[in-house]
């Protein structure tokens, strides 16, 4: 394949000192699932289209569009993620532990070849965030 | 792709060049004349914060008539947004989060 566009890939892990069941919960029941990351109508069903809604930012309309594609119950759960025309998938893995659960958290698709498109958008969105870095690079300088 | 960023760092380094930056990027293409009125400089200076930030492809100008309305180039600033580490924080965020929910989940 030519022009294969070159992708990176996004890596969290953190070990957690809760059972996978207790864990693939907070993943998937839609309110859980609002408690720590978004509003959104999420189902555990392959194939089902959803949203995760943000609180609209200046030129982002704070919608996610998801849909899933793998549910292997208290193990492993993956959904596309789409925003701002950055199409990547998330994709968690639980793997019990001793003491509780390894979990991770895995983004992939973020494509060089697209990211003039989407840094222009990217740079809108994370504007305020910019600036507060600028101003901690720039820090006394004048 | 270094040195573009410092000097686009450079650029928008000055509090009025910033300003003036951020003013065009919300509300699209201004006039010097409009931009004047809000800067709080006098025009001979937004003119040559203007040249500053053209030098560093933040803006760019055309002419019509006697006015020449300048327009913010926002994609400039590409090499400065990293999504990696964009959504890196982000998801560090979500599991101190997730975390949280987990303990409450337990009582």
């Amino acid at each position: 394949m030519t022009n294969t566009p070159e992708t990176r890939t996004l890596v969290i892990e953190r070990e957690l000192p809760h059972p996978p069941e207790k864990i693939w919960r907070a993943l998937t029941e839609g309110p859980l699932i609002e408690q720590w990351l978004m509003k959104n109508d999420f189902q555990p069903t392959v194939g089902h289209r959803f949203n995760f809604r943000a609180t609209p930012a200046p030129n982002w309309d704070g919608l996610i569009d998801a849909e899933v594609l793998i549910v292997e119950p208290n193990s492993r759960l993956s959904y596309v993620w789409s925003s701002m025309g950055l199409d990547t998938v998330v994709t968690w893995t639980l793997m019990p532990t001793e003491t509780g659960t390894r979990v991770r958290m895995e983004q992939s698709g973020f494509s060089i070849e697209k990211s003039s498109d989407v840094y222009y958008k990217g740079a809108n969105w994370g504007w305020q965030k910019f600036i507060d870095n600028l101003e901690q690079v720039l820090g006394g300088s004048n | 792709m270094q040195v573009i960023a410092d000097r686009i760092f450079k650029a928008l380094s000055d509090p009025t060049r910033r300003a003036i930056f951020e003013h065009l990027s919300r509300d699209g293409e201004q006039t010097v004349h409009a931009l004047t009125d809000r800067a709080g400089v006098s025009q001979p200076m937004v003119s040559k914060h203007l040249v500053a930030l053209k030098r560093a492809k933040l803006v760019r100008h055309r002419r019509d008539g006697r006015e020449t309305h300048y327009s913010a180039q926002p994609q400039a600033l590409a090499p400065l947004v990293d999504w990696i580490t964009h959504y890196g924080a982000f998801w560090r965020d979500r599991f101190d989060q997730l975390e949280n929910l987990l303990n409450r989940m337990d009582k």
